[in-house]
């Protein structure tokens, strides 16, 4: 079909496109299905007009994948594709004041074409409708699975450009779920890109899977699997599905996190008779025990610099975060408000503690400005636990329950912003959120 | 072939070897091949039969220590401290574990309330508090192995205050 010869002014060839587009089949989440429920309040209004590649029907819609990525940041508002008077492919093609007239104020155009057999290269370009103006164009090149990707990066670029923040829409999520199969769980640890496609199973198990975290190239995942009858840390290739046992000491062996430059974990042993914080370095092998204390500590996180650990200490009587400095094991307490703060984590500006808050009896997922101290309450659900930010910092995952069901829920980091993740069936828990990607 | 290995297996072997002996016929190689087949399948069944009733007897004893004194021991909201009623059905646990000595697990769990790890580390600690009651019963400690399963294995669905309750526990097994 030469779409792209025949003037988009003319109605009748709108009619046709349309047709044509109907029938590009939308690629189904796999299992976690997303829901907008609350976006920002003044959202900048972008239009996609559909990125095809002529005379080939392509297996994924492009522009409904950007259109989607935009609209789940809850910073942007997209106009149906079934407003649209033209599908532009090229700035040139583009008539300002139909967009203006649809209320929009930026313009995406582009389309896929064939480089040689099987490369692809999807060229795009970011229009300022009110200052009739091209912004951008760009093009990214993939082979012909990778259209999700070049959709995503595509989403990534334009979201950078408008907000100033890099995109993070190229990211995976890591996450566990448990099905009821014949009066038992099954456990699976999964990993999917950021919007939920493209799921794949990492591990499947009859005895429960926790704590998946991904390494700081986001080329492994460490997590806890009750496999062997007890808790033991693994270590998982993602792109050869090689793994290997880390731990199997007597008691606990959990919460696993890589160090920044990725050659240490620290994590949580109860061998000694309570639950103490070690750092692994996965080189040597070598244990080095962190704290020394008869509470429970547990959940240790990195600070980006590597040089310290955030964790949890119920050594004060309830639970709250602790900062350790690794050099000089000096502990200090970081919490105040509440009477349980746990499972900390850092945003990448390094001043936002993410942790799980209970207050009035309900768990949330609350920030602390470490600078300000203020403590800001971002979640309306209840049972909220499992934080992790986006590598942007723009937006947290967790998990919650809807009724007795695990879902993911997401909220941008001022609270402005919520969506849900529900898994078709089944519960769904422990999202960890990858790092950049490329 | 291994019949050597097994008790029950030689007698009956002898006996068939015995009938063998008793037919006109000259017993060849192949027949007696096929005999000692038969017999070690036989031996094989008998064994297994064997082992059946043994794990039945087994698992009857255990029952009765089940059935003795509760083995299922619950907690109170981010609290390991042990009930009343939890040391008294504990000190017949111990009594009957002194007098039928066995390696135990205690499975310690916590409510879904609070995060994962941190549930993890509740587990054990009550599953410890049951442990160290135990000891100091007289029940050797070598005998018990302690494993927290966190909030990740509920014995009751829901996310109520009735299902936490069931949840926040320690079982004997």
């Amino acid at each position: 079909m030469a779409h792209k010869t025949v003037s988009l002014r003319n109605p009748y060839s709108v009619v046709l496109l349309s047709l044509t587009l109907i029938i590009y089949p939308l690629t189904a989440w796999s299992e976690l299905v997303i829901r907008v429920t609350q976006g920002n309040d003044q959202p900048t209004v972008v239009a996609v007009s559909p990125m095809i590649m002529s005379g080939v029907q392509l297996t994924e819609d492009v522009s409904a994948i950007v259109e989607s990525d935009l609209q789940r940041s809850g910073l942007f508002k997209t106009i149906p594709r079934a407003n649209m008077l033209a599908f532009p492919s090229e700035p040139e093609d583009v008539y300002f004041r139909d967009w203006r007239l649809l209320g929009s104020e930026y313009l995406i155009v582009g389309s896929v074409s064939l480089l040689t057999e099987g490369a692809l290269e999807l060229s795009f370009s970011l229009l300022d409708v009110n200052a009739q103006k091209t912004v951008f164009k760009h093009s990214v090149k993939g082979v012909e699975g990778q259209l999700r990707d070049l959709a995503h990066l595509a989403s990534d670029k334009v979201y950078e450009e408008i907000t100033g923040i890099r995109g993070a829409f190229s990211t995976r999520l890591a996450y566990v779920t448990a099905k009821q199969k014949d009066g038992s769980l099954v456990y699976r640890l999964n990993v999917s890109d950021s919007d939920g496609a493209r799921e794949k199973i990492m591990l499947k198990s009859s005895e429960p899977i926790m704590s998946p975290a991904w390494s700081p190239l986001g080329d492994e995942l460490a997590y806890v699997s009750f496999e062997t009858g007890r808790p033991a840390i693994f270590r998982q290739s993602l792109t050869t599905a090689a793994r290997k046992q880390l731990t199997n000491f007597r008691g606990l062996n959990g919460a696993p996190s890589w160090s920044p430059d990725g050659k240490q974990l620290a994590l949580v042993l109860s061998k000694d008779g309570n639950p103490e914080i070690y750092i692994l370095d996965l080189e040597s092998s070598k244990f080095a025990r962190m704290t020394r204390h008869f509470a429970i500590d547990t959940e240790p996180t990195w600070t980006p610099d590597g040089k310290s650990l955030l964790f949890t200490s119920d050594r004060g009587g309830t639970p709250q975060i602790y900062k350790l400095t690794v050099a000089t094991k000096a502990v200090q307490r970081i919490t105040f408000q509440g009477n349980y703060n746990a499972r900390p984590s850092l945003a990448p500006d390094g001043r936002t503690l993410v942790v799980v808050h209970r207050a009035s009896g309900v768990f949330h997922i609350a920030t602390l400005d470490l600078v300000t101290g203020r403590m800001l309450e971002l979640t309306e659900t209840r049972l909220d636990e499992s934080p992790t930010v986006a590598p942007n910092g723009a937006m947290v995952i967790y998990a919650t329950k809807q009724g007795d069901r695990g879902i993911l829920s997401a909220v941008s980091l001022d609270a402005g912003v919520k969506y849900f993740l529900p898994a078709k069936s089944g519960d769904v828990r422990e999202p960890a959120w990858s790092p950049f990607l490329r | 072939m291994n019949i050597s290995a097994n008790k029950f297996g030689l007698p009956i072997l002898c006996l068939s070897v015995l009938l063998a002996g008793c037919s006109s016929a000259p017993v060849d190689e192949t027949t007696s091949t096929i005999e000692d087949t038969t017999v070690q399948t036989a031996s094989l069944e008998m064994e297994m039969e064997m082992e059946a009733e043994k794990a039945a007897a087994m698992a009857e004893a255990a029952a009765e220590s089940v059935n003795s004194a509760d083995t299922v021991f619950y907690f109170a909201f981010d609290k390991a401290v042990l009930s009343d009623d939890s040391r008294a059905a504990l000190i017949e646990n111990a009594q009957f574990l002194m007098s039928n000595p066995r390696a135990v697990r205690l499975e310690g769990h916590a409510d879904e309330r609070g995060t994962r790890e941190y549930n993890m580390a509740l587990g054990e600690r009550r599953a410890n508090a049951v442990k160290d009651f135990m000891i100091l019963q007289g029940v050797s400690g070598s005998m018990i192995e302690v494993v927290s399963y966190g909030e990740e294995r509920a014995a009751s669905f829901g996310s109520n205050a009735a299902a936490w309750s069931m949840n926040r526990r320690v079982e004997l097994k």
